[in-house]
């Protein structure tokens, strides 16, 4: 049997792919039951400096895109479509 | 009167509403999600279950599936509609009814039967109910934390968009008999119009005396009257 070895990209990255990644927080003033019980955990661990802690969520996105400007606008688009809930989210985008 | 059910992949209440609605003598039709046109309704059932896994927040991918564009299109030509439960997140999500609901104070799945006041009963869907009623319905879910701004919450308030408020046995509507930490004890809402209707507990599962009481049953005789 002959294998064949295919070099991949470590960063999957090819010349007209963007990508992003999107954190997505819950608002200040929404409360977050999970993270209040991730936070009493880890204190009840001894982590006794530990101060407060909130869950969020990850995003990472590639899109076939050259212009960054045209897709972040995309990008922006699909989060205040679907990803994000805008009454209890904000959203961040950064590219890697 | 003609109804249609809509049928998501992880629905688990449409055969239960169904049934009711043969019960009854609805015309009723069970309409998959990738259909792409909805059969004559005056009513649209959205029932509950957990549509997709409720893989990003419940409600949210069943949100964007081809017949929802149908249903928001009905709805907004005044069909009536009603979401159960998880059909109640799917129109949190659609935007149809504003708000959101959130994860249970508990961070517990609740299945059990609970008390709710029929607080506004002059509408299409609440019509056989007294005011001030109480009905003895279910409830299961996990995401049933009933979440807006406040001034939303002050509009449903102030126009009468509130049909039902979780209570204790008597009627008393306090912050211990909110299973989930709803704002305000709300177990269901109208938009403005008050023609679409989402609600937590299921009245599809009472409505029969011999199996769980039929506290339920009226949601459904209202709507044919």
């Amino acid at each position: 049997m002959k294998l064949i070895l295919v070099r991949q990209n470590p960063l999957n990255l090819k010349k007209n792919k963007l990508k992003f990644s999107i954190k997505v927080t819950l608002k200040k003033d929404v409360l977050d039951p999970q993270g209040k019980v991730i936070q009493q955990t880890l204190k009840n661990m001894g982590i006794g400096t530990l101060e407060s802690l909130r869950q969020g969520k990850y995003f990472e996105i590639e899109i076939n895109e050259n212009n960054e400007t045209k897709a972040r606008n995309k990008i922006e688009d699909m989060c205040k479509k679907l990803l994000v809930n805008l009454i209890i989210e904000d959203f961040e985008i950064s590219k890697n | 009167m003609n109804s249609s059910i809509i049928v998501f992949p992880g629905s688990n209440c449409d055969r239960d509403i169904a049934v009711t609605l043969e019960k009854l003598k609805f015309k009723n039709t069970m309409v998959w999600h990738k259909d792409t046109a909805l059969p004559k309704s005056d009513l649209i059932i959205i029932p509950g279950g957990f549509s997709y896994g409720d893989y990003l927040r419940s409600g949210a991918i069943a949100a964007k599936s081809n017949i929802l564009n149908e249903v928001i299109k009905a709805a907004n030509d005044g069909c009536l509609v009603l979401g159960i439960c998880n059909g109640f997140q799917i129109l949190t999500e659609t935007g149809l009814l504003k708000g959101i609901l959130l994860k249970n104070k508990n961070l517990k799945f609740l299945g059990k039967d609970i008390y709710v006041k029929a607080i506004n009963t002059d509408n299409k869907f609440c019509n056989k109910y007294k005011k001030n009623q109480v009905l003895k319905l279910n409830i299961a879910h996990n995401e049933g934390n009933y979440f807006t701004s406040l001034d939303n919450l002050k509009e449903l308030e102030d126009n009468n968009l509130i049909p039902f408020k979780y209570c204790d046995e008597k009627g008393n509507i306090k912050e211990e008999d909110n299973p989930n930490g709803s704002l305000n004890n709300i177990a269901g809402i109208f938009n403005c119009k008050k023609n679409i209707l989402g609600i937590m507990p299921h009245p599809e599962r009472m409505v029969d005396q011999l199996i769980s009481g039929d506290d339920g049953v009226n949601l459904f005789t209202s709507l044919l009257n």
